[in-house]
């Protein structure tokens, strides 16, 4: 078993983490939805009709290109909706639950094939790109996390429960696809260990929990080569779908946040309405809540008819504006601001060891990049991420490769974008610059 | 505070796109976010961000110069009034003589700087940048306090126009605004700008300590006695390395106080906003030209026969370590390069403070030279990472 000490990144305190690991039970939901956003690389083509019926697991749409990759319905059903925004873009597939469960049976001769019939498939990430995998190219290595880092992030432990003896199963079928290695990246002092797949320890702050950051401590990806990653609770998924036959869009999500009452743990099924999961938890302040999918950092907003994102397990709801109007705020002598700088007096009075109140403030106006190394001490790779960034910035491809675009996904980034004084949308600056580069090698 | 909001909002319409004062619109953005944090949150990627901003850091480094400023209103009148023999006169109307000294440079620069960066921000339909506000009150520190205000306008003007906003304003300019401002008037006004006459202010400021200048008085600084020194050794000089540590000497205002200069180097350090790579390895490279240059001390070269760690004390080395070198925008960016681009910072200011006859102080020119390099640096470093990347590639073939 390796060790790998990282040295570089922040741990986040914020307010409304949960403290227990009961798991309450969330009411059925009426309806569920799939966002095609969330599978970033597939370009939908639908294969269900509106009003047609669906059983959970069964394939919704597929992608353009390679019509092999589906995305299935996490609930059996009838689809009641598709939701076009602009140029007739998928936004939403909402499916009606049905009274009674109705699983799909899933051939399981051939795991490629059971894996992108299942929708599982769709829920791995490759680099380069930060896309769905492609099943012509057979990855070097897979990386599995098995832990998540970020603010408030639940345990992966209790996310897991019982499903925890699938995993196996589930790196036995990875095995089988890959040429190298499974690596499960594991937190200090709660390895997990199983045949077939090489453990790591990591040790160190928000970003380590990253599957892309471990990959790139471990061994990182060259020009040419194709990793995966996911994590542990796909794996057990895998698993599930080999020993049963069936795949189980079941999920345990965390409620978090400074505007949640009780942040707790909740059973509900992927794709799950948001409000009945927050009903009568949220604080009611006065303040205007944002709810986000996934944490802080990496998640994605939705409005409070919103659903349960596919890629998360994790919901947290912190105020839009802790003040409206505030009056010089940069030079407040507030103990209660936080920087990631001394320059703030709350360091001084060990406020910055408390869980702090945030917002969704961007606390400044975008700049070019002035301060030096910010972005260095918050990615643990062997990276110049301001460089990366500027040789995205000005798309030169070639400089792009050489400082290691193909090892990054935008979510390494998101410690760098709270940390910059320049305030720059640097995730969304890599996930075009992915974007352009794949369009360009395609 | 809602008052001030109200108001604000109430003249917004006209500061905009078809508004009587549509001209000014950056300027009023520009007041309207100093006085309110902009209530617009995220957008895309990360919901949370960091209370850190540019005015926040750069108000920093204004506080970190507050001990300077301070101390050079006070020095000036010091200076003052022993050129005009009452040294003896109380602290507290020396400060007041330099307060009043000062001002109209602070002023000066402050109009001339800000109004230029106004009027490009307005070109470009941008936010005004904050890169100014330090620029602007690093001039008054670092240049003679008898240099004519138009002289200090004109090449105020010159550093932001053709050293900042040519290459794209704050955060692209290769070399240090405040730097060149002095550099120009170095090379512009010669005669203004070096011998016994141009550090210490003989005249009154707004008719305030009025007298004659003493008998025998001379300006001259500490290391342009040095620099005319004849004879084996410098003990004629009565040089007092302790007088320059406290900054009771002649010199450019802010830059006399090592005392005050530290007290800003710990804020700038403790904050982290200043790279504690570049300031100690500047140090480091004083103190190792120093240590060379002494071991060969020659009267041909005076400068070499003073004690390394005095010359830390003496001219602007100590202040450019702290204040110069350390901004980020035209230094090596690296952390690698940070300690080479330092480190020959401090070997070459002191190398040509010894060796150049014609220059008694290096330390503007060694950071205007390295500013130049610092690419190159850099360059070299992230290099190293692209090859290490090549040879994971060839290896793995």
């Amino acid at each position: 078993m390796a060790m790998i000490k990282l040295k570089k990144g922040y741990n986040l305190k914020l307010k409304g983490g949960i403290t227990s690991d009961a798991i309450t039970q969330a009411p059925a939901p009426a309806h569920c939805a799939i966002v095609p956003d969330d599978f970033t690389g597939i370009i939908p083509r639908m294969e269900k009709k509106e009003g047609e019926q669906v059983k959970a697991g069964e394939a919704l749409y597929h992608d353009k290109t390679e019509e092999r990759i589906k995305v299935t319905s996490p609930v059996s059903g009838t689809v009641k909706a598709i939701v076009r925004g602009d140029r007739r873009k998928i936004e939403q597939v909402i499916v009606e639950c049905g009274e009674n469960i109705d699983s799909k049976k899933f051939d399981l001769s051939s795991p490629i094939d059971a894996l992108l019939d299942s929708g599982l498939w769709a829920m791995l990430r490759q680099r380069p790109y930060d896309v769905v995998p492609s099943p012509n190219a057979t990855p070097r290595d897979i990386f599995v996390t098995c832990f998540d880092s970020a603010p408030l992030a639940p345990s992966l432990k209790v996310v897991l429960g019982e499903d925890m003896n699938y995993i196996e199963k589930g790196v036995e079928v990875l095995n089988q696809l890959t040429s190298g290695s499974v690596y499960l990246g594991c937190r200090d002092g709660e390895e997990i260990e199983v045949k077939g797949a090489e453990t790591v320890v990591f040790k160190g702050p928000h970003p380590a929990g990253n599957a892309g950051i471990q990959a790139g401590n471990v061994k990182p990806v060259n020009k040419g080569e194709v990793i995966w990653t996911t994590d542990v609770v796909t794996v057990a998924r895998i698993g599930k779908l080999f020993a049963t036959g069936s795949v189980d869009y079941g999920t345990i999500v965390a409620v978090t946040g400074e505007q949640v009452t009780q942040p707790c743990y909740v059973k509900t099924v992927m794709g799950a309405p948001v409000k009945p999961l927050l009903e009568g938890r949220l604080v009611d302040n006065g303040k205007q809540n944002r709810i986000i999918c996934g944490n802080v950092l990496t998640g994605c907003q939705v409005n409070d008819e919103g659903y349960l994102r596919a890629p998360y397990r994790h919901i947290t709801v912190i105020p839009e504006l802790q003040k409206q109007d505030e009056f010089m705020g940069w030079a407040s002598m507030s103990p209660k601001k936080f920087s990631v700088y001394r320059n703030f007096p709350g360091w001084l009075l060990g406020m910055n060891r408390k869980p702090m109140n945030v917002d969704a403030r961007i606390n400044g106006g975008e700049r070019a990049i002035v301060m030096s190394g910010e972005y260095d001490r918050m990615l643990p790779m062997d990276i110049y991420a301001e460089f990366l960034i500027k040789a995205i910035i000005a798309f030169d491809i070639d400089k792009m490769e050489q400082l290691g675009i193909y090892e990054v996904a935008p979510e390494d980034f998101a410690l760098c974008e709270f940390a910059d004084t320049s305030k720059l949308e640097l995730q969304r600056i890599v996930r075009e610059g992915l974007d352009k580069l794949r369009k360009e090698m395609a | 505070m809602k008052a001030l909001r109200k108001l604000l909002d109430k003249w917004k319409p006209a500061f905009h796109e078809g508004g009587k004062l549509a001209k000014l619109q950056s300027v009023y953005e520009g007041f309207e976010t100093f006085l309110f944090t902009p209530n617009t949150t995220s957008k895309s990627g990360s919901h949370i961000h960091d209370n850190n901003d540019m005015k926040r850091t750069m108000s920093t480094v204004i506080v970190a110069l507050i001990p300077c400023l301070l101390f050079a209103m006070y020095n000036t009148g010091l200076q003052h009034y022993i050129a005009i023999g009452q040294p003896n006169t109380g602290w507290f109307t020396m400060f007041i003589f330099g307060l009043l000294a000062m001002l109209p440079v602070i002023v000066v620069s402050y109009v001339v700087g800000l109004g230029i960066e106004f009027i490009s921000a307005q070109i470009h339909h941008k936010e005004i940048q904050e890169g100014f506000l330090v620029t602007g009150i690093l001039i008054p520190l670092i240049v003679p306090i008898n240099t004519p205000l138009w002289m200090t306008a004109v090449a105020t003007a010159f550093a932001v126009i053709f050293a900042k906003e040519v290459f794209g304003g704050t955060g692209m300019n290769i070399f240090n605004v405040a730097l060149i401002t002095r550099a120009f008037l170095f090379f512009s006004y010669p005669a203004e700008m070096s011998g016994d006459n141009a550090f210490v202010k003989l005249d009154s400021a707004f008719g305030f300590g009025a007298g004659t200048v003493a008998d025998g008085f001379s300006g001259a600084t500490p290391l342009g006695q040095v620099a005319t020194n004849v004879g084996p050794n410098l003990d004629g000089l009565n040089l007092d390395t302790w007088q320059a540590f406290v900054g009771t000497i002649p010199g450019s205002p802010g830059e006399t106080s090592m005392i005050a200069i530290l007290l800003g180097a710990a804020l700038l350090l403790i904050t982290g906003i200043a790279s504690w790579r570049v300031m100690t390895s500047v140090f480091a490279g004083g103190i190792v030209m120093g240590l060379i240059a002494n071991a060969f001390a020659t009267p041909t070269y005076p400068a070499s026969m003073l004690d390394p760690l005095a010359q830390l004390c003496y001219g602007g080395f100590a202040f450019a370590a702290v204040f110069m070198a350390t901004d980020p925008v035209t230094g090596a960016r690296t952390h690698i390069g940070q300690y080479i681009y330092g480190f020959l910072i401090g070997v070459i200011a002191i190398l040509i403070r010894v060796y150049n006859g014609g220059y008694p102080e290096g330390a503007m020119l060694a950071v205007l030279l390295m500013n130049a390099f610092a690419p190159l640096i850099d360059h070299c470093v992230v290099n190293a990472n692209i090859k290490r990347r090549m040879r994971r590639l060839k290896t793995n073939e």
